[in-house]
């Protein structure tokens, strides 16, 4: 409870912080302040001190969509996760582990290679498309009446990668050169080239996400005593959990098709919020969605930083930092999985 | 003591063992009124002034099959408020079955179930919860929630404001010795601790009732120490006594439901084989028919009840 009063301060400012820093680094460097200037130009079109107009250009076409399309996608995907979570009352639950995000890109490389000409909101609604089947599809597979067991949604997980790969796989092989390219930053995950329709797509995900899921907080902490109980407090269990599902769908489906796969961000996010302030999703929700976002808004200083001026993607930056956690929460797990 | 009892006739084919019910015709039941041998059910039943004649939970010709089995036939039972009433019965019985039917868990094969003269399914699922709660047998919780959080989850049907919300699972917690655990984290309590956390959260459910409340308790005693078990039946009684809650629990030890229920249903195979106030209900016949095995029964010098071992 203590932990939660500076928490949101502290995330607060690392947000604004890492923001500025992630618009001001990058090829060409940019001052804080300068940066800072130019966003408020950017934002209401009031000069506040001279600046290059090339970078200005730079931050407006660049930087500033980057950002805050790594703000928006880090806030969902770690949302998503924390909410995947609950829902399924496992704490390994993943958007990326369980073959949601997989399932999301093969609706995003369906569009792309087999309907060119299709714009991007037929990507972003393919995308949400195939990932709202394949969270049924998980969900239904790893279900029994007692939760989700570990064994079976990471073996869910597996085969709906797998599935989802075969298919990304068949359609790598059909693709033309340009799609191609596409398709392979596609399961790599990165926000740079982030376009501006993407910026507005996500951040509108964000807002009803971030609405709907807060309004379903408390439900969803009922949820957790298990479906029986949270029926008797007088939930509708099936209705929540369909709704809940397809949120995590939108907010998925189209972080996948703005960014590719972005592994371990809603996995490990989630987590580390909740040993500061404990499993309530009243607060683990908006403060998981927090630290997502800087975390990723950090991850990608990182990917344009390590080995500039070549860029690395952000999704294995994430991949790297992910992956050792998931095996320490796997490790913790054990005795549960045997 | 001996000499209360009046002991009559023993049943031809028990020589050995007593009927419960002539056992306890001189059971001085500090809360019961004495029952006495031909006492109809109805009157039985009545040991408070406050208890409505009406019953709370009507149950008529319900039967469950589940897949081909039959694991309930014709079930017909009323269940009245301001008492405590046990579902007895060896396993596999249906106890688990019934209270599941009641609580809408399981399909009903046939027959109804009509909750304040009103059929169970056309309940609105929120109005219902504040009425009827259950406690689960096992309630695992993914995450390390406090102990308070847990009984906080009882607030999720009621329309209090934070502070009066608050001030409940305060009380609550209290009603279950539990104040001083209220920040601890809820996986590291004892089974029964864990237990009377979930209790204190399902009498939270049930504190806005707009009539008498319903309480189900599935095997509640079955974590607890011995203590725990006598506390947490109290608590029971009480609430029925009361302030008129209507108390179904599934038991599996005899003497305690002779000692805390008012009506005793035993079940056989998904059929009601006895039912009626303890020890008439419970004879030393009944317990071997059902449960396949011969009772040793001795007279309890404190109480002057009979003890079935």
């Amino acid at each position: 409870m203590e932990n939660q009063r500076w928490l949101w301060p502290c995330l607060l400012t690392t947000l604004v912080i890492t923001s500025l820093l992630s618009v001001s680094i990058g090829p060409l460097q940019i001052s804080p302040s300068t940066s800072f200037n130019a966003m408020v130009n950017w934002a209401t079109g009031h000069q506040l001190a001279a600046i290059a107009p090339h970078e200005q250009l730079v931050i407006n076409n660049v930087r500033l969509p980057r950002t805050l399309l790594a703000l928006a996608v880090g806030a969902t995907l770690a949302q998503c996760g924390a909410v995947m979570q609950g829902l399924f009352r496992n704490p390994l639950a993943d958007p990326g582990i369980i073959g949601v995000s997989s399932g999301a890109a093969l609706g995003a490389a369906i569009c792309i290679v087999l309907f060119p000409q299709g714009s991007e909101y037929l990507v972003a609604f393919s995308a949400f498309f195939a990932g709202l089947i394949t969270t049924l599809i998980v969900y239904r597979l790893a279900s029994s009446p007692s939760g989700t067991s570990v064994v079976l949604l990471l073996l869910s997980g597996v085969a709906v990668a797998a599935l989802a790969g075969a298919g990304i796989g068949v359609l790598t092989y059909m693709a033309n050169d340009m799609a191609l390219r596409d398709l392979t930053l596609w399961q790599m995950g990165s926000v740079a080239g982030a376009q501006w329709h993407y910026v507005v797509l996500s951040l509108i995900a964000l807002a009803l996400i971030s609405w709907q899921f807060n309004k379903s907080a408390k439900a969803l902490n009922a949820l957790l005593l298990g479906e029986a109980e949270a029926r008797h407090l007088g939930l509708d269990v099936d209705k929540l959990k369909l709704k809940l599902i397809i949120l995590c769908a939108i907010g998925v489906g189209i972080a996948v098709a703005a960014t590719g796969i972005i592994g371990f961000i809603g996995l490990v996010v989630p987590h580390l919020v909740r040993m500061m302030i404990g499993p309530d999703h009243r607060f683990l929700l908006p403060l998981s969605a927090m630290l997502g976002a800087a975390i990723l808004v950090v991850a990608d200083i990182g990917a344009r930083s390590i080995v500039a001026p070549s860029e690395l993607p952000v999704g294995l930056v994430t991949a790297l930092l992910g992956a050792p956690f998931f095996i320490i929460l796997l490790l913790k797990q054990r005795n549960k999985l045997v | 003591m001996m000499r209360n009892l009046e002991l009559k006739s023993m049943l031809k084919t028990h020589k050995s063992a007593p009927a419960l019910s002539e056992l306890a015709l001189a059971g001085a039941d500090t809360n019961n009124t004495p029952l006495t041998q031909h006492k109809s059910k109805p009157d039985a039943f009545s040991h408070s002034a406050v208890q409505a004649s009406q019953s709370v939970i009507n149950i008529r010709d319900l039967s469950v099959h589940i897949g081909k089995k039959a694991v309930l036939t014709d079930i017909n039972l009323e269940i009245m408020p301001g008492q405590v009433t046990a579902l007895l019965g060896p396993n596999g019985a249906g106890k688990s079955t019934l209270l599941k039917s009641l609580c809408q868990e399981v399909a009903l094969t046939s027959g109804e179930i009509t909750l304040q003269n009103k059929p169970l399914a056309k309940w609105d699922r929120a109005e219902l919860a504040k009425s009827l709660a259950v406690l689960p047998q096992h309630a695992s919780l993914t995450f390390p929630f406090n102990v308070h959080e847990v009984v906080q989850m009882g607030l999720y049907p009621l329309t209090l404001n934070q502070q009066q919300g608050a001030d409940l699972v305060d009380k609550q917690l209290e009603q279950v010795a539990l104040s001083a655990l209220k920040y601890r984290s809820y996986p590291t309590l004892s089974g029964g601790e864990k237990q009377r956390v979930q209790l204190a959260r399902v009498l939270t459910q049930l504190a806005q009732a707009p009539s008498q409340p319903i309480l189900f308790l599935d095997e509640p005693t079955s974590a607890l120490d011995l203590a725990q078990q006598h506390r947490v039946l109290e608590l029971a009684q009480s609430l029925a006594r009361e302030q008129n809650y209507c108390v179904i629990v599934v038991l599996h030890d005899l003497n305690q439901a002779c000692r805390y229920a008012d009506r005793l249903v035993v079940l056989e195979q998904g059929e009601v084989v006895s039912d009626g106030a303890p020890y008439e209900a419970l004879s030393a016949e009944v317990i071997e028919k059902v449960w396949h095995y011969k009772p040793t029964l001795v007279i309890d010098p404190k109480s002057n009840l009979p003890l079935i071992f």
